[in-house]
């Protein structure tokens, strides 16, 4: 006797869209995250860099619990608090807050090593030249430094954009839980997984070589 | 200030089953860093030294682990070898998924420190009468292993926040524990505030060990 209802259904073009609109999901949290947060980042590695004793003591260790705690507990956990001191967050708006700030607190550090890497010469230098204090900094620091640690930004980003995967845990429908959802109803998992997994592949790959042909290029 | 009553009771009665399994994440994130070395070497090594087939798939090996998103690796061992009828217990999830993506990240690491290590060293030690084997393990080895110290340390914290991922394939690791008890007492904020804290100690604490082993093992 043929079954008179089917419970799973087949992997159809259509949901090659659903896919698709997912991974433009993805790409878009991913961005406004790492945009944000890179601002941000590079603000906080300023502030490390200037800041001696009083940054030490008050912006680094925030930072460090940013390093030191898995994203998805804090993902879970902003979204849990944020409803306690009264706002209203979906979980797209929870997510970004997060990603922005874990992107932050690496960008950071980067961010301190980009302006550690010029060297204190070369800034008298540009000083003595009579370039003020924000002038050096624009034309001089962010330039050359900006070039020494542009490959390892790259790393953090990508790495944010592949942890903006974690993000599927407050519900909000990326690349990954839309993956996820369509195996509860295709049963196809290696196909759909294959499909999830080429995408974050074919957008990280080329980047990363792109940056570490930079990276030799500029070494020499 | 807070429209909420903060209720710590529950999670400090499961203070003791929560820190069980702090020690299960860490015992899952060691076995898979031991693994992760062993293999990395290895897939470090095929691709300096091998042609062929293999060193391909060492290739693939490592740009997938490290241009995908570790919770999509974690699913393809957890449902995508499922459509082959190979099902892995949660536990063999999270142990093969850390251990691919440590082993990825840590065979580019090894190229590195393989390739800061002049070739002539090694054709001393052989023109002083060594072996191969002498002159790798007692003259390379040790010298590729100051340079990696550093990035292997990174690379366990990385695995012990990675471990958190194992909430969402139902293991019972330090995040999954505290899912299941927060989804008991429906005390989610508390429970996972405690959970940072622990990872936090766990992380500081593999850290301050390293820096402790460091000092004794590089001393000259």
């Amino acid at each position: 006797m043929e079954p008179t209802i089917s419970f799973f259904s087949g992997f159809t073009p259509n949901d090659l869209l659903f896919l698709g609109e997912a991974a433009l999901r993805t790409l878009w949290i991913s961005v406004l995250s790492i945009t944000i947060g890179t601002a941000l980042g590079v603000l906080f590695g300023w502030v490390l860099y200037e800041g001696k004793l009083a940054a030490t003591l008050t912006v680094a260790p925030v930072l460090d619990i940013f390093r030191s705690v898995p994203l998805i507990i804090q993902l879970v956990l902003f979204y849990n608090f944020a409803p306690i001191v009264g706002l209203n967050l979906d979980p797209f708006a929870s997510g970004v807050v997060i990603l922005t700030i874990y992107t932050a607190s690496l960008v950071a550090n980067v961010a301190r090593g980009g302006i550690e890497a010029v060297e204190t010469p070369m800034r008298r230098a540009a000083r003595s030249l009579g370039m003020t204090y924000w002038q050096d900094l624009r034309y001089v620091v962010f330039p050359i430094g900006g070039r020494a640690v542009f490959p390892a930004w790259v790393g953090v980003a990508l790495g944010v954009m592949k942890d903006s995967a974690l993000v599927s845990v407050l519900g909000y429908v990326e690349l990954l839980k839309a993956s996820q959802i369509l195996i509860t109803r295709t049963q196809e998992p290696f196909l759909i997984l294959t499909i999830a997994g080429a995408f974050y592949f074919a957008l990280s790959y080329p980047i990363s070589r792109y940056a570490a042909s930079l990276e030799r290029k500029w070494a020499q | 200030m807070f429209d909420y009553n903060f209720h710590w009771r529950p999670v400090m009665k499961s203070l003791p089953d929560l820190l069980d399994a702090a020690f299960l994440t860490l015992q899952v994130a060691v076995l898979a860093m031991v693994l992760g070395i062993i293999i990395g070497l290895c897939l470090a090594l095929i691709r300096m030294h091998m042609k062929g087939p293999i060193r391909w798939l060492a290739s693939c090996w490592v740009e997938l682990a490290r241009n995908t998103p570790a919770l999509f690796q974690l699913f393809f061992f957890g449902f995508g070898l499922g459509a082959f009828g190979l099902h892995l217990s949660p536990y063999m999830i999270v142990l093969a998924g850390l251990t691919f993506n440590c082993a990825g990240y840590l065979a580019e690491n090894f190229r590195g420190g393989f390739n800061a290590v002049p070739d002539t060293q090694l054709r001393a030690s052989r023109s002083l009468g060594m072996t191969a084997w002498q002159a790798y393990t007692r003259i390379v080895i040790p010298q590729v292993f100051r340079i990696v110290y550093h990035p292997i340390t990174n690379q366990m914290v990385w695995a012990v926040l990675m471990s958190s991922l194992g909430m969402l394939v139902g293991f019972r690791e330090l995040s999954g524990e505290t899912q299941f008890f927060a989804s008991r007492t429906f005390r989610i904020f508390e429970y996972f505030a405690v959970t940072a804290v622990i990872y936090y100690v766990i992380v500081k604490l593999i850290l301050i060990a390293s820096r402790l082993l460091a000092t004794r093992l590089f001393r000259y």
